[in-house]
């Protein structure tokens, strides 16, 4: 009874988080996107990137609304469902969480303000500046959070003394050890993710109804942003791995099924374990773990059987990783590929194929960021603050949490279902290039919003 | 030296205020909305109501979790205590929110009008409110048992309860009476005489349920809790502003003039009423198993929030001052011109 209960917990609180880190990534990208539009807009005096900018806003709002409820969920969750947790992990963490909200309500005031305003001031760079709290409260927020799973990684800033946390520095809390790569990680794939989904529908919507100038525009850009991104992902993604080796080596070791330490590692790509827990199957590259964790062919790797059986985490994480490393390093050649057709005239960077792998792209990428938190928090189990607290002893005495598993994916379902029509809706019958053109007539007098 | 955990719970106190007021604000405008769609009188206030809500929902909600995240930090306990018991009316109110939000978006940012969404939209108007006062019943004592490290709510005590069904109907009936009223100063500021006469007949229609329901949760506290009720008689002055508060805006309502003066006088109205019954509450969250000083977190994180709480403070100050300025306070934009 007692491990149904813990388990529903982790279900409901797992369903909540997988629904609410579509919203949230869209949340903390799509705002940069629509800044690099307008400010590309104004600066080159093209009224197609203005446009971009106004209907990225407007498909935005409806996704922050949802991000919105799901974040207010989340928040309720912890203390609802983890009561232990947040009366230990409270003392501690409290400082981030409360300075999330603000980070958030900045943000709030400023989309308020932003949505409305398009007209209402002379100098067009004036309206733009309102991007910049937009994407700072976003940024902030998603900072402030992660630095909480850090936190939850990495347990820092305190004294234990008889089963609470004493001589509690939050700032120390706050900066933990695990901050620096997991927020650099996270916002990077964030802006890759918002700009592979803006890209993904520019070339789907090109591919079905031809390519006309707002969407090769509109792709141009995003896959600009994608490749910056892409970049920047990888260099992150190389600086957790090598901060996981060396302060977190069992989340590392359970990924890459390294069970024996060793010198000149290798790296173990997809594969199964047979009965006696040998890897089967598997792609080896030669000493590329040894390379991925420290930066050094021949350097020694921890390997999981270093450590207590019960503190193993589960071994699925292995294709996790893998399924994220690969999706990850798709999206970057995706984008090579096409500023390489775009830069070699013989090649035209709008054939079929390419668009359709592009398109393919968007939830591929939403893909890879679920798996790298699935990993992130599988990864850690046995433990929800590691080293100090077992998710067993974290989770609500109730027995409801079953029922409620259900009543929230109802409600998910529900949410996710409306929030596709009202988007499909909002902009099937509205094409882009129907409304430049009307846009075109109506300038410069009344803005288009009713 | 006033103590940080003391300043804590003013700040949160404060807060919550503010959610009361906005909320009540938007959770009445969602019913009114309803209720004119269905008196077929929509015509004249719907439009009003969007021009205000449109920019401002998202701050609401976030007042809401703002009070949400600060009592659990500066009171971990909170989270034990409460989140243990209120497992279930927690969640639904939490399906009762996301419901609201985005099915408003959904509306005003989507394309189609639909009855569905501006019924459950109306409907949890009144439905949020009475389910988040829940949490205040539960804060007087006697509904939360603690066995063998088990927390529970009570189920039965608490729908039995003529305390809680009083608390209940005083946030419903404060709720239409808050919103009524901001919303007929809205409608003088927009000049829009039919709304306004509208919105007028609202507020007036639940001035006196708003007296009365305070008055009977104010008796069934009396025989709940008579330590709280003694100490708010104690605090009789502030009980008495709050009436000659009420009475005023009353006043200002029926004779039809100072609509603005009187919004602040509801306000202040309910600011008094509501210290009133916060201060009597002292020294307890939960009575009697949290209390103010026991409670708090420890000093350095205390400090810690009340720091952030300050900075954060200097940055929103001045947005949501901008905010007012553009869409509460410019009349063209009141008035639908911009």
């Amino acid at each position: 009874m007692e491990i149904d209960t813990v388990l529903w917990s982790r279900l409901v609180t797992g369903l909540t988080l997988t629904f609410h880190v579509i919203f949230a990534t869209v949340g903390v990208s799509v705002p940069l996107m629509i800044a690099i539009a307008e400010f590309v807009g104004i600066r080159k005096k093209d009224p197609h990137y203005i446009l971009m900018a106004k209907r990225w806003t407007r498909g935005f709002v409806i996704s922050v609304a949802v991000g919105v409820v799901t974040g207010t969920a989340i928040a309720m969750q912890l203390a609802l469902v983890w009561p232990n947790f947040m009366k230990l992990a409270g003392n501690v963490v409290a400082l981030p969480l409360f300075m999330e909200v603000f980070a958030f309500f900045f943000e709030a005031i400023f989309l308020g303000i932003y949505l409305y305003t398009w007209d209402r001031f002379r100098n067009p760079y004036l309206h733009w500046l309102l991007t910049i709290p937009i994407v700072a409260g976003a940024g902030m927020s998603a900072f402030f959070i992660t630095t909480v799973n850090g936190f939850m990684n990495q347990p820092e800033g305190f004294v234990l003394e008889a089963g609470h946390f004493a001589a509690v520095n939050p700032i120390e809390a706050m900066l933990n050890t695990a901050t620096p790569s997991k927020v650099f990680h996270v916002l990077t794939s964030a802006y890759m993710t918002g700009a592979a989904l803006l890209a993904g529908i520019a070339a789907f919507t090109i591919v079905r109804k031809g390519a006309t100038a707002y969407y090769k525009k509109s792709l141009n850009l995003m896959m600009g942003v994608v490749l910056v991104f892409g970049l920047l992902t990888t260099v992150a993604g190389d600086v957790s791995a090598k901060f996981l080796a060396e302060h977190q080596p069992e989340k590392l070791a359970a990924a890459e099924w390294h069970f024996e330490t060793e010198s000149g590692a290798d790296l173990i790509f997809l594969g199964w374990l047979n009965a006696e827990r040998e890897v089967m199957g598997a792609l080896h590259l030669p000493k590329a773990l040894s390379f991925l964790a420290f930066g050094d062919f021949n350097a020694e790797v921890t390997g999981l059987n270093e450590f207590p059986p019960d503190e193993h985490p589960p071994l699925i994480v292995h294709y996790l990783f893998d399924f994220m490393v690969s999706i990850g390093f798709l999206l970057l050649a995706v984008s090579v590929l096409y500023f390489l057709f775009v830069l070699w005239k013989k090649r035209n960077q709008h054939n079929k194929l390419l668009l359709w792998i592009i398109a393919l792209c968007a939830p591929l990428a939403f893909l890879a960021v679920e798996l790298g938190w699935f990993y992130a928090e599988v990864g850690r189990q046995p433990w929800i603050i590691r080293g100090y607290m077992r998710v067993e002893e974290a989770a609500t005495s109730s027995p409801n949490v079953m029922p409620l598993f259900f009543v929230f994916l109802l409600l998910y379902i529900v949410l996710g279902v409306l929030c596709a029509i009202v988007l499909r809706r909002l902009f099937r019958n509205n094409p882009a290039d129907a409304e430049f053109e009307r846009y075109m007539q109506s300038k410069p007098g009344e803005g288009e919003r009713t | 030296m006033i103590s940080y955990e003391l300043i804590g719970i003013t700040v949160l106190w404060l807060f919550l205020y503010g959610y009361l007021i906005v909320a009540s604000i938007d959770f009445g405008a969602g019913f009114f909305a309803y209720y004119a769609r269905l008196t077929k009188q929509d015509h004249l206030i719907n439009r009003l109501i969007s021009r205000y809500l449109s920019p401002v929902w998202e701050i609401t909600n976030v007042f809401f979790v703002f009070f949400l995240v600060g009592i659990v930090g500066f009171f971990p306990d909170t989270a034990y205590y409460y989140g243990s018991s209120l497992l279930v009316p927690g969640s639904i109110a939490v399906i009762l929110l996301a419901i609201r939000g985005s099915f408003y978006a959904f509306e005003n940012y989507g394309s189609k009008e639909s009855i569905v969404y501006l019924f459950l939209y109306g409907a949890t108007g009144l439905l949020i409110p009475a389910s988040l006062s829940v949490a205040l019943t539960l804060s007087e004592g006697g509904f939360i048992t603690e066995q063998a490290g088990v927390v529970s709510l009570e189920y039965f005590k608490l729908f039995t309860s003529p305390l809680s069904w009083s608390i209940v109907a005083l946030a419903i009936v404060s709720v239409l009476f808050i919103s009524g009223t901001f919303l007929t100063f809205y409608a003088s500021r927009a000049a829009d005489q039919s709304a306004l006469k509208l919105m007028r007949n609202y507020a007036l229609f639940w001035s006196t349920p708003t007296i009365i329901a305070a008055l009977t949760a104010f008796i069934y506290l009396s025989q709940h809790n008579e330590r709280h009720f003694q100490n708010m008689m104690d605090l009789w002055w502030l009980l008495a502003l709050s009436v000659g508060f009420f009475m005023l805006a009353l006043w200002l309502l029926y004779s039809g003039r100072r609509y603005g003066l009187a919004f602040i006088a509801v306000m202040l109205q309910f600011f008094c009423a509501f210290f009133a019954y916060g201060i009597g509450h002292y020294p307890y969250i939960l009575d009697p198993f949290i209390t103010i000083q026991e409670g708090a977190t420890q000093e350095s994180m205390g400090i810690a929030l009340v720091i952030a709480f300050i900075g954060g403070l200097c940055l929103l100050i001045p947005s949501l001052a901008l905010v007012f300025k553009l869409f509460l306070f410019d009349a063209d934009y009141v008035k639908g011109k911009k």
